[in-house]
């Protein structure tokens, strides 16, 4: 009971938001709504038992793409009226894409109920390990089983990070850093200067 | 204990990845004063790393393939023998690189280190005896690739080739993830042992074609095998120069390397399948390479289309699917990546009063007259290339060709060396602009002391000298071929 409850509020927020996403007339409230969203998914998961999957959502979804939304958004300056404006002149083929998938929906679900599609190799699908959360099976086989791609995946992670830096990253001449030695270096009697000015004839600086 | 044994298995890499942290960290204190330095001690890096590859294809570890990781990497002779060729490619990019760097403004200190991560990638691709592994070696790769192409920032056709080669490989990529993910569906496995039992058992299922199909073609847009071929041209001509180069070498001979791991090893129990799809990726290569090649004026597009050429004759011993064709496949491979070395070296030499890079052909008329040492070397690449009988490149194409009739397909050859004929049109007419048109003039630059001795080095490899090494070239690549066909 309190299984159906808690799917229900969760299927209902998750739904309302995506359509909020995509009707809000703000861009910013748009990723805010899709980030509502995302987290309405990871409670579907976590009542679906792939608590893994849930946190990656969040953490993932959330936590980087999500942010990475707002970033784009906020700071390309994007004519949104300019994108509407294309709106009647593109409407047709969105309608035949919705009618597309939704033909592809209903199809979907009509033959799920004649049964199963036999594809692949059922019997090498690993059991579900007993006794282990799906976190902690999955854990296991990363830092066993696949520990050289796991390592080797940090690799490539690092080079990412090496390559961005090295794309975007530069010595600007017109910005000054700040330098902490030298400002602890620094003594008042460097930093000021005493002058007694005639009359009549000003400081130089 | 097994895992120990597998830890020892990939010293190199391991040597390879904790140098490059410790020099990440040099770079990152240095800056780009420290560039230089850190290039001599990436170069050291890869020699050591060579160092402990090579007892491999000497055979005196056994001869035997260890497997380390759960069998999710194989250490054979045969990676050992792409190993030595991916560490001589990106060890060519660190030596001529600084030079060339300078005269752009300053070598940035990360580019040793990406030239070093990408070598890494490679090693564990030609090493590769899983899907997973396959792909995680592949794009450590191609991310420093990407990178590497497009290290000149403020330069236009450089930042315009890291964007082409990033967009390009990132939908490449997708294609062989999703052909990976349609053969695990279908196999129920990721091992490339696995997956040829699975092969093996039967005939091929229409979804286990389609994942064979997609993971094929993935790996051709990386060996720029035509249909794939589209980046070559632009990306080779917009890199700076040194990168060029490393892209000809090393990475060509890693995707290589892994296409007949995956073809001959994991595949290797339906060879019908993929046999078909390779001849013709091979005559479509040796036709476009050849046919685009002859209109072109800039000598770095003209390599490029040379390359995708050269990628249709390495298929070629590829499809005969046989012991002697993946020999006759790596010699090759071994001397084409000497005469890509060769002519790079050149190109990086030619420059003029300004210091300014020279890619027209046409600016090269008369160079024997003014500048007749570069001449003879890039005489010498051009007509190996094209494959001339008293200069080594006639050796690979003879090989490669022998291995196609003895495996019945006649056809194939005879178009194959039809098509080398119209190739050798587009290398003649370089030398004939070099040895026969009118004084230009333009070149001034000299090389670097290193640039000349790899330069030496290089051509009498290509020299009919090359002839003496045809028995020790010959026993590394049947060794390695060997590894490749004994499975465990």
């Amino acid at each position: 009971m309190i299984q159906a409850i808690a799917f229900y509020l969760f299927a209902t927020m998750m739904i309302t938001s995506g359509a909020v996403t995509i009707l809000a007339r703000n861009p910013v409230h748009s990723v805010l709504w899709l980030i509502l969203a995302f987290f309405n998914a990871a409670g579907l998961m976590v009542l679906a038992g792939a608590e893994f999957i849930a946190m990656l959502l969040i953490i993932v979804y959330v936590g980087a793409v999500a942010v990475l939304f707002l970033f784009v958004v906020m700071m390309l300056n994007i004519d949104f009226a300019e994108m509407r404006a294309g709106f009647i002149r593109n409407a047709p083929l969105g309608v035949v894409l919705g009618v597309v998938l939704f033909v592809e929906l209903f199809v979907g679900i009509l033959v799920r109920s004649a049964g199963d599609l036999a594809i692949g190799n059922a019997a090498s699908v690993s059991a579900v390990p007993a006794g282990l959360s799906n976190t902690a099976a999955i854990g296991a086989l990363l830092y066993t089983h696949y520990l050289f791609e796991f390592e080797a995946a940090g690799m490539i992670l690092l080079v990412a990070m090496i390559g961005a830096i090295v794309l975007t990253h530069r010595q600007r001449s017109d910005v000054r850093g700040q330098n902490v030695s030298k400002q602890v270096a620094r003594r008042p009697e460097e930093a000021t200067i005493n002058v007694k000015p005639e009359i009549g004839k000003g400081v130089s600086l | 204990m097994d895992f120990i044994h597998s830890l020892a298995a990939v010293s190199a890499e391991e040597l390879i990845s904790s140098a490059g942290l410790v020099l990440l960290l040099v770079a990152a204190w240095g800056g780009d004063k420290a560039g230089r330095g850190i290039a001599i001690a990436a170069f050291a890096v890869l020699v050591g790393a060579a160092a402990i590859a090579l007892p491999t294809l000497l055979g005196s570890v056994g001869g035997s393939a260890s497997l380390a990781f759960e069998g999710h990497v194989r250490l054979d002779a045969f990676a050992a023998f792409a190993k030595l060729l991916i560490y001589l490619g990106a060890g060519v990019a660190l030596i001529v690189a600084p030079a060339f760097f300078e005269r752009e403004g300053g070598l940035r200190a990360e580019f040793p280190l990406l030239v070093l991560l990408a070598a890494l990638g490679m090693g564990i691709m030609v090493s590769a005896n899983n899907l997973l592994t396959l792909y995680i070696g592949l794009e450590l790769n191609s991310l420093a690739s990407y990178v590497l192409a497009a290290i000149l920032r403020s330069n236009g056709r450089s930042a315009e080739a890291g964007l082409k080669y990033f967009v390009l490989g990132s939908l490449a990529s997708g294609i062989l993830l999703y052909g990976i993910s349609l053969t695990y569906g279908f196999t129920g496995t990721t091992s490339f042992d696995g997956i040829r039992a699975a092969f093996g058992a039967g005939p091929l299922s229409v979804g286990a074609t389609f994942g064979l199909v997609f993971v094929l073609s993935g790996l051709a847009f990386k060996i720029s095998a035509a249909p794939f071929h589209m980046w070559t041209p632009d990306v080779y001509e917009g890199a700076p120069t040194p990168v060029t180069a490393f892209f000809a070498t090393a990475p060509k001979a890693a995707a290589l390397a892994l296409l007949m791991r995956v073809s001959l090893g994991a595949f290797g129990a339906q060879p019908g399948a993929w046999q078909q799809i390779v001849i013709f990726a091979s005559l479509l290569s040796i036709v476009i390479g050849a046919l685009g090649a002859i209109g072109q004026d800039n000598i770095k597009r003209l390599l490029a289309y040379s390359s995708i050429n050269n990628v249709g004759f390495m298929l070629i011993g590829l499809a005969a699917g046989t012991q002697a064709g993946a020999s006759a496949t790596l010699v090759y491979l071994a001397i084409y990546v000497v005469t890509s070395v060769a002519a790079f070296v050149v190109v990086l030499a030619l420059r003029d009063a300004q210091g300014k890079a020279i890619e027209s052909i046409a600016d090269l008329g008369g160079l024997s007259r003014t500048h007749p040492g570069l001449a003879a070397a890039l005489a010498v690449v051009m007509f190996s290339l094209a494959g001339v009988p008293p200069l080594f490149g006639f050796w690979g194409k003879f090989l490669v060709f022998q291995a196609a009739v003895q495996a019945h397909l006649v056809v194939l050859a005879a178009l194959g060396i039809a098509a080398s004929v119209i190739g050798a049109f587009y290398y003649l007419k370089v030398v004939k602009v070099l040895y026969f048109d009118d004084v230009v003039d333009k070149v001034r630059g000299g090389s670097e002391f290193a640039n000349l001795v790899l330069l030496t080095a290089s051509t009498l490899f290509l020299s009919p000298l090359g002839y003496l090494l045809t028995r020790w070239l010959g026993g590394l690549a049947g060794n390695a071929a060997a590894a490749l066909f004994r499975l465990s």
